[in-house]
């Protein structure tokens, strides 16, 4: 009998039968093309004698497959259809809400098939270790010198696309005052009022509230520990609820304050505003994190030109723009700002931060998760 | 009582049971390949995960323990208690709710009572997941419609705790029980408890010495049931307290297919092999207890 609360592990299980059984429909090898190397061996678009002849070997394969891209996440919608629109490429996206390990590993279950992912949206720690066990092509953007060294893989294999700030959003129809910094949450006043976007074992966002929290109260990169106990002395005064934050306990009011990125609680606002939600959102100034998520091309991407195309347009002015415009801030974003091409109206409307931002190593970062993987559950049951 | 077949040979026990035909088992074919490929592989996979390591620099493979151990440990550990605590507990209250409710639905002369009891009983047995999450959230969550009416809240009422976890896991356990015990309390003929009664028993002697012990195996069944589903719930659980209740389920999906932790596939196969262990465990208390007294319920 499958009922849906068995279905995870027989979507599970199929997945695992499937893995085994679909080794059939080998992808093309990447075709010569106008320049010297063939697509999948190229690490720039001057391999392919420029953006030119890049658009066309791209046009000519005219598919690129993508994978845990949601619509509604940083524009991705949008930018997907403004790839589709400039290019004669269509763009398939498969399983939206997939994860970072999942991911990796579709690349992997899919190795030389036609279905395989072309290019991946990473958190950082799978960009890091992804690139480790040899499973991306390197390729620099045209724009690869104007991305900060800290911010990418010198070899080319990883950058970082765009990020955020960890984010208070609060229901202003529902909450008074609302909390602006990591110490308002303990206040009595928003007893059961405090989500996290789901657990910060499994997600990315919630580990970074968890981080934050932990910045907030004498807590380092190196120790998350003093955000582990924050948030268990939340629990204890009962002003945390366990409740993976979504759009609809947002909107039914049952997550009236969420620690979230500042990208995703801003278009809340914007997706909410009709709906007499007044979702406001403010970047708590006791600790301040932001994180960036890295993209990645597979090593033996099924569309090569298609794959490098796309990383092209998404560093493009254009592409980082329309980042800008999801509320995510784009890894180009210092420069833009600059020389002038970030579009003015999108910056004015980013949630206000104070300083700049610091980054964990990644030895900190896996010292970090080490601990949460540890003790979360103790603090928090 | 079995028929004894006309058949001069063979001995009358094993008359009932057909000699095989040369290809029967050609017959079973489609169904063994069916197993073999949609369970065997899967669990082939997951046992191969489980007890080998491959090093991330080499791409070697090599047998390791490691993996069976850590998810024995810490954390991992707590997850697997936490689940078989909470798995007995409402498979322990959703058998004795269900008996009682499919009690009251047998002796009731109303035959629509039954089929209606009987239809809610199969569509709600089968309403779990996320939809079930959310309609406890919208309906007894910290601003759910009855939290707010009843005022629950003042009484020490959480949703987002083990004991709410607990009442939601019920809400389709229970039916679950009532489906599969209605058959077994029909099959208590009417006869034997007025043979107790003209021989002087109480109804409680009945219950204890005929009702009960004749129930045991289905009671049993019922309750294994209902252990596994429990056991096996995911998606309810995670939408609804994350990672504040320890469960396997949720433990192997976050080390599946989270954004945070690297290279913990190979231990959420050990914890999905640990489950099974379990698993295992209560089907080995149940197997010889069913075939003792089965016969009764012929």
């Amino acid at each position: 009998m499958f009922r849906p609360t068995r279905l995870g592990a027989a979507a599970l299980l199929g997945a695992a039968a499937l893995t085994t059984l679909t080794a059939c429909g080998a992808a093309p090898d990447g075709e010569a093309t106008g320049g010297k190397v063939k697509a999948n061996a190229s690490a720039s678009a001057a391999d392919f004698g420029g953006m030119k002849a890049l658009v066309a070997a791209a046009e000519k394969e005219g598919k690129l497959n993508v994978i845990a891209l949601p619509p509604d996440w940083a524009n991705y919608g949008e930018l997907i259809k403004a790839f589709e629109a400039k290019y004669k490429i269509k763009v398939s996206s498969e399983n939206p809400d997939a994860s970072s390990a999942d991911e990796i590993a579709a690349v992997k279950a899919r190795k030389g098939q036609k279905r395989a992912p072309d290019v991946m949206d990473l958190g950082i720690a799978f960009a890091r270790s992804g690139a480790a066990e040899g499973l991306f092509a390197p390729y620099k953007v045209e724009s690869w010198s104007r991305i900060p060294d800290a911010q990418k893989d010198a070899d080319g294999r990883w950058y970082n696309d765009y990020g955020g700030y960890v984010s208070i959003g609060c229901d202003a129809k529902r909450i008074k005052n609302c909390p602006q910094t990591f110490a308002d949450l303990l206040k009595p006043e928003y007893k059961g009022k405090v989500a996290l976007n789901g657990n910060p074992t499994k997600s990315g966002s919630a580990f970074g509230g968890v981080y934050a929290a932990a910045l907030a109260n004498k807590g380092t990169f190196a120790d998350i520990q003093p955000g582990i106990d924050f948030f268990a002395e939340l629990k204890k005064s009962g002003n945390f609820i366990p409740v993976e934050s979504t759009p609809a306990t947002v909107e039914k009011g049952e997550t009236p304050i969420s620690i979230d990125w500042d990208y995703l609680n801003a278009g809340y606002a914007d997706q909410f505003r009709g709906k007499g939600v007044d979702w406001k959102v403010s970047v708590p100034g006791d600790g301040v994190y932001a994180q960036y998520y890295s993209q990645a091309i597979n090593k033996e991407a099924p569309n090569p030109a298609a794959a490098r195309l796309w990383m092209e347009f998404l560093y493009s002015a254009e592409g980082q723009n329309l980042w800008l415009k999801g509320y995510a801030r784009p890894v180009l974003l210092p420069v833009m700002t600059t020389d002038g091409t970030a579009d003015k109206g999108s910056v004015a409307k980013l949630p206000k931060v104070e300083g700049t931002p610091a980054f964990p190593s990644s030895a900190e970062l896996d010292k970090a998760k080490a601990a949460l993987a540890e003790n979360w559950d103790k603090a928090l049951s | 009582m079995p028929v004894p077949s006309p058949s001069p040979s063979g001995p009358a026990g094993g008359t009932r049971r057909r000699r095989p035909g040369p290809r029967t088992w050609l017959a079973a074919l489609p169904l063994l390949v069916f197993t073999g490929l949609c369970f065997g592989l899967p669990v082939g996979a997951l046992l191969y995960g489980a007890v080998t390591g491959t090093d991330r620099a080499t791409g070697a493979t090599a047998l390791t323990g490691e993996h069976l151990q850590r998810s024995l440990q810490g954390p991992y550990l707590g997850s697997l208690v936490g689940s078989v605590q909470l798995s007995a507990l409402t498979a322990v209250i959703g058998s004795v709710a269900g008996v009682l409710i499919a009690q009251a639905i047998v002796t009731s002369r109303r035959t629509w009572l039954r089929s209606a009891a009987l239809t809610a009983s199969g569509v709600l047995a089968n309403f779990g997941g996320v939809p079930l999450a959310f309609a406890f959230i919208a309906t007894a969550g910290i601003s759910g419609v009855v939290t707010q009416l009843a005022d629950l809240g003042s009484l020490g009422w959480n949703l987002y705790s083990f004991t709410g976890l607990a009442v939601v896991y019920l809400y389709f356990l229970t039916p679950l029980m009532v489906l599969v015990i209605i058959p077994a309390l029909d099959g208590l003929r009417p006869q034997w408890r007025e043979a107790a009664q003209n021989t002087g028993a109480t109804g409680w002697q009945f219950w204890r010495m005929v009702g009960l012990p004749v129930l045991a195996p289905s009671l049993l069944g019922g309750f294994v049931l209902l252990f596994g589903s429990a056991f096996a719930a995911h998606a309810t659980a995670a939408a609804l307290v994350g990672g504040s209740v320890p469960l396997v389920t949720l433990k192997i999906a976050d080390a599946l297919s989270g954004n945070v932790l690297v290279g913990q596939e190979n231990v959420a196969l050990a914890l999905s092999l640990d489950m099974i262990v379990i698993a295992g465990l209560v089907m080995a208390v149940y197997l010889p207890l069913q075939r003792r007294s089965a016969r009764w319920l012929r």
